[in-house]
């Protein structure tokens, strides 16, 4: 068995609306190795939500194959191999931060001094040491995203998957959790899936980005970076940063004809 | 200078105003009967002054005066043994005992139904429009019916009536219940999916904590409409007891004091009772963690 975390053949995914099918994914060839971070940009309705939401088990493929940890995504989902955070925090409102991140460790049926420790754990990760006992609305936007990327680590999966998660957030904060996000894949290894609008994000975050294209949604490129793991934020000012987002933006304009 | 929570003022007008207008119908639903007592005395009709005072002391007016609605509430309540059938609180006792038997036969009604109807296809389908329509039957109608077959298989006294109040009460729960488990968004229900939660880990740490605001708005309709059961209910029982029986026992007799104390008891007991709800609603949503008014994060 190769590393890949998660690997396609041919994946299709068909909609079947009133107007007609809706072709969200066609022949989806793409493998994801462990301790890649992969960023999947595109514009609206290229499928790079769906795609992850067919990683996830949210959805289901109509066609081609995909395997998860080796497994189909449904058995992967059952042995809770991955995190998802979603673009709005999602917590929940009568819980205090520590409790909502006990929610996936309760349904694991996990011991007490169990739960416990693994959110002290997380939520340092996150630096939200002090803020276990707050309940979500006396959190910034900015920490509730942190808290409920803590959440998706607690049950420590080594497949995250993140769909537009600072996409509501400000650039100041976004920066900060960019930089954030960046520190801990170095230090937990987790593999990452992340889905964005921003190219400078892609760019900035990504040991892999996948140029997706809409109507029918298929990869148009996939680009490896050449930066090096360590990454400061002003290395977005450096030329090498400057060329492969150049490539992006090629890619994008390419892929989707912005006449229509 | 008012606060936000400077309700006194506002409300103590809208009381007198309601008082001044009271009174001035009083004086003038009353007078026919006054004049008419004059002219088969054959005397002269009285002054104003005099036929104010009179229209405010008459044994069965129309309308009574609010101070002898009063007092007959103070005879009926405070100097009346307990036990007395002419005790106000007798009756309502009677009558509450059987609004909240009603309204806890008909919360738990309305939640099951509620849950059912979330989590199976068929029973959303089919029982959603029978709900609906058990409601556009006159509750006049069917709450005969109700106290009759029951009586024919042996059952009387407190279920009947709280039959009643059930009939009524069900309903707001499984329309409020069924809006509050479907609130959770899909991100949380996703989230929940990713988690690989059962439905009723699902159900317990999601759907029944996000239903809660919904289940106490609906628990102070139900309460409210519970009583107004349990007073239909003891109309056809023959107006033994309860302030129903009162109502009906003073029309017959044409005791007007006696249905204007009923009818304010009832009215004083249906806005305890959403007060209660009220204050249990307030209590859980505190303990729930809620943002608390005019908070800033």
């Amino acid at each position: 068995m190769s590393n890949s975390v998660v690997s396609t053949q041919n994946l299709s995914l068909t909609f079947e609306t009133n107007d007609g099918p809706v072709h969200a994914l066609k022949d989806i060839n793409l493998t994801v190795d462990k301790g890649d971070f992969v960023s999947f940009i595109g514009p609206s309705g290229c499928g790079k939500t769906t795609f992850l939401r067919v990683i996830a088990d949210l959805e289901r493929p109509t066609g081609g194959t995909i395997s998860v940890n080796g497994m189909t995504p449904e058995e992967a989902r059952q042995a809770r191999a991955y995190g998802y955070v979603f673009q709005a925090a999602s917590l929940l409102p009568w819980r205090t931060i520590d409790k909502n991140i006990a929610v996936p460790l309760e349904i694991m049926g996990l011991s007490k001094a169990d739960q416990e420790k693994r959110i002290s754990d997380v939520l340092s990760l996150v630096d939200l040491s002090n803020f276990g006992k707050k309940y979500p609305w006396q959190l910034s936007g900015g920490m509730q995203q942190r808290a409920s990327i803590a959440r998706a680590l607690a049950f420590d999966a080594d497949l995250l998957l993140m769909d537009e998660p600072f996409g509501a957030l400000d650039e100041i904060v976004r920066d900060h959790l960019n930089e954030q996000l960046l520190k801990l894949w170095d230090t937990t290894n987790k593999t990452i899936c992340f889905v964005t609008h921003s190219i400078p994000e892609a760019v900035y975050l990504s040991t892999k980005i996948v140029v997706m294209s809409p109507r029918p949604g298929q990869v148009y490129d996939v680009i490896k970076s050449t930066l090096p793991r360590e990454r400061p934020l002003d290395i977005r000012e450096s030329q090498e940063f400057l060329d492969i987002a150049a490539r992006v933006r090629d890619g994008l304009k390419a892929g989707h004809s912005y006449d229509d | 200078m008012m606060t936000k929570n400077g309700k006194t003022i506002p409300v103590l007008t809208v009381v007198l105003a309601i008082i001044a207008i009271w009174y001035a119908s009083v004086v003038m639903m009353n007078a026919p009967f006054v004049y008419d007592q004059a002219e088969r005395a054959k005397v002269e009709p009285p002054a104003f002054s005099e036929l104010i005072s009179k229209t405010m002391a008459q044994e069965r007016p129309v309308l009574p005066a609010p101070h002898q609605v009063a007092e007959e509430i103070y005879k009926t309540t405070v100097l009346k043994k307990i036990t007395s059938k002419r005790s106000l609180i007798y009756h309502s006792w009677i009558t509450l005992s059987a609004t909240m038997l009603g309204f806890i036969i008909g919360t738990a009604l309305g939640i099951a139904l509620a849950v059912g109807i979330v989590h199976n296809k068929a029973m959303d389908k089919s029982v959603m429009p029978w709900v609906i329509t058990s409601q556009t039957i006159p509750i006049l109608a069917i709450a005969p019916m109700i106290i009759v077959v029951l009586n024919a298989a042996g059952i009387s006294g407190l279920l009947p009536k709280a039959l009643i109040s059930t009939y009524l009460s069900f309903f707001p729960v499984v329309v409020g219940m069924v809006k509050g488990l479907r609130a959770p968004d899909s991100a949380q229900l996703d989230l929940m999916h990713t988690y690989n939660a059962s439905t009723s880990q699902t159900f317990w740490k999601l759907r029944w904590p996000s239903s809660m605001p919904y289940l106490f708005t609906s628990l102070k309709i139900a309460v409210a409409i519970s009583l107004v059961g349990a007073i239909v209910g003891e109309m056809p029982t023959g107006a033994v007891a309860g302030l129903g029986a009162r109502l009906l026992a003073g029309s017959y007799y044409g005791q007007t004091i006696q249905i204007w104390s009923a009818l304010f008891m009832a009215a004083a007991l249906a806005a305890v009772l959403v007060m209660l709800v009220g204050w249990a609603h307030n209590y859980v949503l505190k303990r729930m963690g809620e943002k608390p008014e005019g908070a800033i994060a």
